[in-house]
């Protein structure tokens, strides 16, 4: 009993415990139908690449897990959400391939100035729009939401303006490395580990955790205390913007284009999502980058899941829906208490005889 | 239940993760009588009384209120508010962002007959409610708009509003300034007299010489003993607090006549202002010297402290350190030049509620390293664990949330934190409220050794005889404005002179 405690006690346990939900629900599926059960887990070759449902969802899951990054350090320190980075996405791609095709250009094979700069000048863009984000939020005081309302429904249309309303295709196969595979491996994959790596080591190595936190809890005692609130706030909204560039460009990158309308929609809500899936209080303060990633590609594993079942892609949301509910609701604390005190009673009855 | 017997506690137990907090706990309240609950930090006052009002469970233990049959147990706050047991808490927990009104009658409001509340009543009502207790304030401003002694105060009359047969005030008194005392002690009186049982929690011994009939002693989560006031003077008071005899706050001052202004000048102020909370100044501070600021709540004696600081920024005059002139923008700037400032809003501008006592303590240290220096975790532990050590802090461990201990430990990790910084200058704004008498000497010895070391401290404090102990020189400060020094004779009737202005002797 205590050792149950103990284990579901632990930062980590909810997420993963989810996770593993939706595993089991695949691995029931697959065999309600007579598929082999471990259908999920099996991961083959085929023509030289990597194939399987599992790698599916780290690579689809790729785009929410790099935004989950820059999220979580926005929640902890401003105790809100940054709910332009779907946006930002689309305008961060449409930038770079308008850079890289030229301005009113719909299709090129041509580069016209080399990939690197265009990739940087699109992760710059997102830099800038989280500067924007960070500074509405950090030094006007305007609340998370409302300030980034704003490029919520600015950025992309900026994109379209910047690619002179066409959809920009890139056909040179140097733009499509970020969205197909190295190797054996998916791009994505590698993008999204390596931002999740450096932002672990930054985080383990520096103090910026301690500060984002404390900035997270109490402004003006940190304050006090001699940080900057300010300043590390808009940090962390720079850093979102960042993650929100580079996810933009691998989203593009996969289907070599630019478009404006489509990259990143919606996937705001899913890098929300992830972060509360994670175990972390969408109020601020304390936080859990790993159990964001973990929430991240949770929420890709229902996706596929859902897709592999057969459900069509417009009706899929209602599902997804149903089943966030029920893993959010196991995380609520009214049901951890509803619980903890049901089981309490449990004892004392078993203790009465 | 007995006759005139209002509230009776029996064997009440509770534990905190690996601190047992209350040990079969007995409490008696009678009509129409103040009763003292005190205890060093730590003893158990708060969680007895959060027993009470629903905040925490309690393990085992009954409780019994007039009028109710069978045990009662409150879930919560409002729960027990339904049952006339109203409470009044160490910090002010109403709603800064509504109305006095607003936070009066909340959750009470009076409605019109179509269901919507009734302003216009809500608003007569209250200005009723504050005219009683003879405090001038517009009732439809916004609470923050008021000092923590207006908002302690209104917090006080909402309780007080609620018909309560038993009226709990946790630490009512120590945000208030003497003249608000005395309202408070007024009203509470008349509250005796109307037959409500009132328990009063305070670290001021005078106060409880001054309105309570019975005291009862809690000491490490166990009952010492229920005494009537009488029989408990105070010495024996403070000996039952501690579990040893202790001489009354001894004179801990020595007969240090240093002469300071010869000693090499670490502040050098000239015109500092902020608008709207302090008027220019000039200031002066050696190194080794002990100053006091001194003036009745919302003096400016704080907003003073806090422009030296850089916490408020000053707009107009002139400031030199170590004989350097400067600009502080921001409080690491000061830091940086060696300053450090304990604040006297705890839970607003001390604690970060939700990191542990470590994190708390290294904190300003590793602002002022910056970022790129993380302080490895080995050292972390080994300055977290000294100044718990030094400090004597209580608690369960040292990764606990600093949220989970008491308000004197809270205090004492804070300091802890600038300790931990080495700094040059202190300004310890009410470093002692809400501690206990052990401590309190304990925190003015400490003042005095580093001052002895050289370095320099402001001590800012509501008591006039703790700051009699340590500051070697008074400012005085009167309605946002410094008005003078006092150098010389150094004695309670002075300084409150002093204070009170207009030349009165």
């Amino acid at each position: 009993m205590s050792k149950l405690k103990k284990l579901t006690g632990r930062t980590l346990f909810l997420p993963i415990f989810c996770m593993l939900l939706v595993m089991c629900a695949n691995i029931i599926y697959d065999a309600a139908c007579g598929n082999f059960a471990l259908n999920f887990f099996t991961i083959s070759i085929q023509n030289g690449v990597l194939y399987g449902r599992l790698i599916d969802i780290l690579n689809r899951g790729s785009e929410i897990a790099i935004l989950a990054v820059g999220m979580t350090l926005v929640v902890s320190a401003s105790a809100g959400t940054d709910i332009s980075v779907g946006s930002v996405m689309s305008l961060a791609a449409s930038f770079c391939c308008m850079l890289l095709a030229g301005f009113g250009v719909s299709s090129t094979n041509e580069l016209q100035m080399p990939l690197i700069v265009g990739l940087l000048a699109g992760v710059l863009m997102g830099c800038l729009c989280g500067t924007f984000n960070g500074f509405l939020v950090a030094y006007l005081d305007i609340q998370p939401m409302v300030a980034t309302l704003i490029l919520y429904s600015a950025a992309r249309a900026i994109g379209l303006l910047l690619c002179n309303n066409l959809i920009v295709y890139i056909r040179n196969d140097s733009y499509a490395v970020l969205g197909k595979f190295i190797g054996p491996v998916p791009t994505p994959i590698l993008v999204a580990a390596a931002c999740v790596i450096i932002a672990l080591i930054v985080l383990k190595k520096t103090a910026l955790g301690l500060y984002i936190q404390s900035v997270g809890i109490n402004k003006r005692a940190s304050r006090i205390a001699g940080l900057n609130s300010r300043k590390i706030i808009l940090m962390c909204y720079i850093v979102c913007g960042l993650c929100a560039g580079i996810a933009g460009l691998v989203n593009s990158s996969r289907i070599t284009s630019a478009d404006s309308n489509n990259i990143g929609l919606s996937y705001e809500l899913d890098a929300i999502l992830a972060v509360a899936l994670g175990g972390n209080s969408l109020g601020g303060g304390k936080f859990n980058l790993i159990g964001s990633i973990i929430g991240a590609y949770t929420i890709q594993a229902i996706t596929t899941t859902l897709l592999a079942v057969g459900v069509s892609t417009d009706v899929a949301p209602v599902y997804k829906a149903i089943i966030v509910i029920i893993i959010v609701a196991v995380q609520a604390p009214a049901v951890k208490d509803y619980f903890s005190r049901q089981s309490a009673k449990r004892a004392a009855a078993k203790a009465r005889g | 239940m007995e006759k005139n017997v209002v509230l009776t506690m029996r064997g009440i137990s509770m534990t905190f993760p690996g601190v047992k907090a209350l040990d079969n706990v007995d409490f008696t309240l009678r009509k129409g009588e103040i009763h003292a609950l005190m205890g060093e930090n730590g003893a158990g006052k708060s969680t007895l009384i959060k027993c009470l009002t629903g905040i925490n469970a309690f393990e085992s233990g009954e409780i019994h209120v007039d009028g109710i049959s069978g045990p009662v147990v409150n879930h919560s706050t409002l729960d027990a508010q339904k049952k006339g047991i109203s409470t009044v808490y160490q910090e002010v927990n109403l709603c800064p962002n509504l109305s006095v009104a607003e936070n009066l009658f909340i959750g009470r409001e009076p409605k019109t007959r179509i269901g919507t509340i009734d302003w216009k009543t809500m608003t007569k009502k209250s200005q009723k409610i504050m005219k009683d207790l003879s405090i001038d304030i517009d009732v439809t401003q916004n609470l923050e708009n008021y000092s923590l002694a207006i908002q302690q105060m209104i917090a006080i009359a909402r309780a007080v509003d609620m018909e309560s047969k038993v009226l709990i005030l946790d630490e009512p008194t120590s945000s208030l300034d003497d003249n608000e005392v005395e309202k408070l002690f007024v009203l509470m009186r008349r509250l005796r007299a109307q037959g409500v049982g009132i328990i009063f929690v305070t670290h001021f011994l005078e106060q409880v010489y001054a309105v309570c009939d019975r005291i009862t002693v809690l000491r490490n989560g166990q009952l010492v003993g229920e005494y009537p006031i009488e029989e408990l003077p105070r010495v024996k008071l403070v000996a039952a607090m501690m579990g040893k005899d202790f001489d009354d706050l001894a004179a801990i001052k020595t007969e240090d006549k240093t002469d300071y202004s010869k000693a090499p000048l670490y502040i050098e102020a000239k015109g500092l202002s902020h608008k709207g909370t302090i008027k220019p100044f000039d200031f002066e501070i050696h190194k080794g010297e002990v100053v006091g600021l001194t003036g009745l709540l919302g003096s400016g004696r704080t907003e003073l402290a806090r422009v030296l600081y850089g916490a408020d920024k000053t707009q107009s005059g002139t400031m030199k350190v170590n004989g350097k002139e400067v600009k502080i923008n921001a409080p690491i700037e000061a830091m940086n030049l060696g300053m450090g400032l304990l604040p006297d809003d705890r839970k607003a501008e001390g604690i970060i509620q939700d990191l542990s006592v470590r994190e708390n303590i290294i904190l300003a240290l590793q602002a002022k390293r910056g970022v790129f220096k993380l302080l490895p975790m080995s050292k972390q532990i080994e300055i977290a664990d000294k100044y718990i050590e030094l400090l004597q802090i209580k608690t369960a461990s040292r990764e606990t949330l600093i949220k989970q201990l008491s308000g004197g430990n809270q205090q004492k990790v804070i300091l802890g934190r600038w300790l931990a910084t080495d700094p040059e200058f202190l300004i310890l704004d009410e470093p002692t409220r809400g501690i206990d008498v052990g401590t309190k000497t304990e925190i003015q010895k400490l003042v005095l050794k580093l001052a002895k070391e050289g370095k320099s401290i402001i001590f800012i404090s509501s008591e006039i005889e703790e700051m009699l102990r340590t500051c070697s020189r008074m400012a005085v400060l009167r309605d946002g404005q410094k008005v003078g020094e006092i150098t010389e004779d150094l004695t309670q009737q002075h300084v409150m002179a002093e204070i009170a202005g207009g030349g009165s002797k």
